[in-house]
């Protein structure tokens, strides 16, 4: 190689290489902090789960046959009796306890703990019943709005207040829709505390959500399909009902996924208007109408969670079955959330474009 | 195609279909449409040839009414007669309308439906259901659409698996199964392979004999090989409309000239 080209190899080195060790050992701490934040935000989130997964699966998992605590999944929360009888220990729900007792003459003495006892099958099915409700009302007027916005709305004045009040909607904390939904479902139409007040005030929390997902999914559908449509004498309706609706609908479910979680684990907007502390009979029990089903409180986990954790004197019973709801809940969310993904890759191979 | 040509210098035309006059047409504050006059006669290819933004989409698209769509589309004179009628009398029900002058669109778009419900789609929305008359327009029409042999044995896959041509085939084929009288084409050929192109232009050529046709093009040849007649356009402005061998051979007009002679546009 003549000497010349060596230069140019030498100076073509030092642009290439030269890299200063200063600005590389920047790029390596802050690609560090971007790690490390990471990290950060995966073992807050490993820790909540594993203690949760971990106490909760002690009060949901038995060692032998058949492995589940059915009487926690099948029972209502009841008084725990722990007492001493003939050397043993026991531990009884009320009902148990009360059994236990007949053959027996001489009295026992017990301590008793309150909502300890039993299990959480009311607040399992008021949980599934709110959220299928609220869902249903939500996607209903939801779809509505959306396809409203996204399709037959003109631009202007009207539709930009419009859009700024759903915008706003969504930063309304929970609690005010709570206040809100008692004013005026329980109070002014006099539903009193009733799963079809639960049902309206969950419903407009997550509207927003669905509502500006949906008109996205519905938006982001070629132009060019709605005027093949057009072009061939469809109306606007026929349109969005052929040629719209269907393609939008795996994006409108992602959406609910996201509602569902949300609904499912509010707390603040049903504990004015549709959650009791503690009801003897399920839904379904006791019903002098089939609407009536509608005009009752029920049990919800996130409201028991709340009243086993912040109501009650605190002890190592009553420990056992707050973790072991959070863990139920938990799994419920998951497995909503598990279907309706689900349910949406079916969709999206049925209707690829 | 050469008789045609004769025919059309000769003045021997067929009769008139489709009559513009005085026509402006503006979106929002920006008028599109200058004053536009043209005749428009049954069964023959007529072209609209120009630069990008002259107009020549716009006035295809106002001829269905398809400009109805966006907001800010006005027309502020003259009108569009199709058989006599002002297609933008307000008693004129635009979707019927639709069905009467079919088009297709420069972008191929089938439905992700299989190819069958593709070319029944403006049946089925009629609420058509009869499966001996669906299945009867399907042949017919893919069959119109020179894609039939090519189709036959997989007409429940997506429109979607067809190559470009085959899918603007397809379009053509799912246009006539609602029975127009004219077929409005905007630039169908610009995405296609010259293979694909040539095959469309072939069919323009078959179709000639039941349909009248308006093809926006931006291939100068395309529009010499396919039509009988040519619109050239120029910022909104209608230049000259003649038989197309006049005015790829003599223009009237400098500007035309310019244009096809590849100095501008």
């Amino acid at each position: 190689m003549s000497p010349s080209r060596t230069v140019v190899r030498e100076s073509m080195e030092k642009a290439l290489f030269g890299k200063s060790t200063k600005s590389k050992a920047m790029e390596r701490l802050v690609f560090a902090l971007f790690r490390l934040g990471t990290y950060f935000v995966l073992l807050c989130a490993a820790t909540i789960f594993v203690d949760i997964v971990y106490k909760g699966g002690k009060t949901v998992f038995r060692s032998e046959f058949p492995f589940l605590n059915v009487e926690f999944l099948s029972d209502s929360p009841q008084t725990l009796h722990v007492f001493e009888y003939q050397g043993r220990k026991y531990e009884m729900s009320d009902s148990n306890f009360r059994s236990f007792r007949e053959g027996i003459d001489e009295p026992i003495v017990t301590e008793t703990y309150a909502y300890s006892g039993g299990g959480i099958w009311p607040c399992i099915a008021g949980t599934l019943l709110l959220v299928a409700g609220a869902m249903i009302i939500a996607m209903t007027l939801g779809v509505l709005s959306a396809i409203f916005l996204s399709e037959y709305s003109r631009p202007g004045k009207i539709l930009s207040a419009v859009r700024l009040s759903i915008l706003n909607l969504a930063g309304v904390p929970s609690i005010v829709f709570g206040i809100f939904g008692m004013g005026m479902f329980v109070l002014a139409f006099g539903w009193n505390v009733s799963l079809i007040a639960g049902w309206f005030t969950l419903a407009f929390m997550v509207l927003p959500i669905i509502i500006s997902a949906s008109e996205e999914s519905m938006r982001a559908i070629p132009q060019g399909m709605r005027d093949a449509s057009f072009a061939l004498g469809a109306t606007q309706w026929t349109t969005i009902r052929t040629n719209v609706l269907p393609y939008a609908m795996p994006g409108i479910l992602t959406s609910s996924i996201i509602g569902v979680a949300r609904v499912a684990g509010e707390t603040a907007p049903i504990m004015f208007t549709a959650a009791y502390a503690l009801r003897d009979q399920l839904p379904w029990e006791g019903l002098e109408r089939w609407y009536d089903l509608f005009f009752q409180g029920v049990m919800a986990l996130p409201y028991h969670i709340y009243v086993v954790s912040a109501k009650i004197p605190q002890n190592e019973y009553t420990s056992r079955m707050q973790y072991g709801t959070a863990f139920v809940f938990l799994f419920i969310v998951a497995a909503i959330a598990l279907s309706s993904i689900l349910i949406r890759i079916r969709m999206r191979k049925k209707y690829r474009w | 195609m050469d008789t045609l040509a004769v025919e059309s210098q000769k003045g021997d035309r067929n009769p008139s279909l489709i009559r513009i006059s005085d026509f402006d047409f503006s979106y929002g504050d920006k008028q599109a449409l200058f004053d536009i006059n043209m005749d428009i006669a049954e069964r023959e290819v007529t072209a609209f040839i120009g630069p990008s933004g002259c107009g020549k989409s716009t006035l295809l698209r106002c001829i269905n009414r398809m400009n109805d769509l966006i907001e800010s589309a006005r027309i502020d004179r003259g009108k569009v007669e199709v058989n006599g009628v002002d297609i933008y009398d307000e008693r004129v029900d635009a979707t019927e309308l639709r069905k009467r002058i079919g088009m297709v669109f420069q972008k191929s778009n089938p439905f992700p439906k299989s190819i069958y419900e593709n070319v029944i789609y403006g049946l089925r929305i009629q609420g058509v259901n009869r499966k001996p008359q669906l299945d009867e327009t399907v042949e017919r029409c893919l069959k119109g659409a020179a894609l039939w042999e090519e189709v036959k044995d997989r007409l429940d896959t997506s429109g979607l698996s067809l190559s470009g041509g085959q899918q603007q085939r397809l379009c053509i084929a799912r246009a006539m199964a609602v029975g127009p009288d004219v077929l409005l084409m905007d630039e169908p050929c610009s995405a296609l392979d010259p293979v694909a192109t040539a095959k469309i232009e072939e069919l323009i050529h078959e179709l000639k004999n039941e349909y009248t046709i308006l093809i926006v093009t931006h291939n100068m040849q395309q529009a010499a090989r396919v039509s009988d007649r040519t619109a050239f356009f120029y910022m909104g402005n209608l230049i000259e409309m003649n038989a197309t061998d006049q005015i790829f051979m003599s223009p009237d007009k400098e500007q035309t000239e310019a244009y096809i002679s590849g100095r501008f546009g």
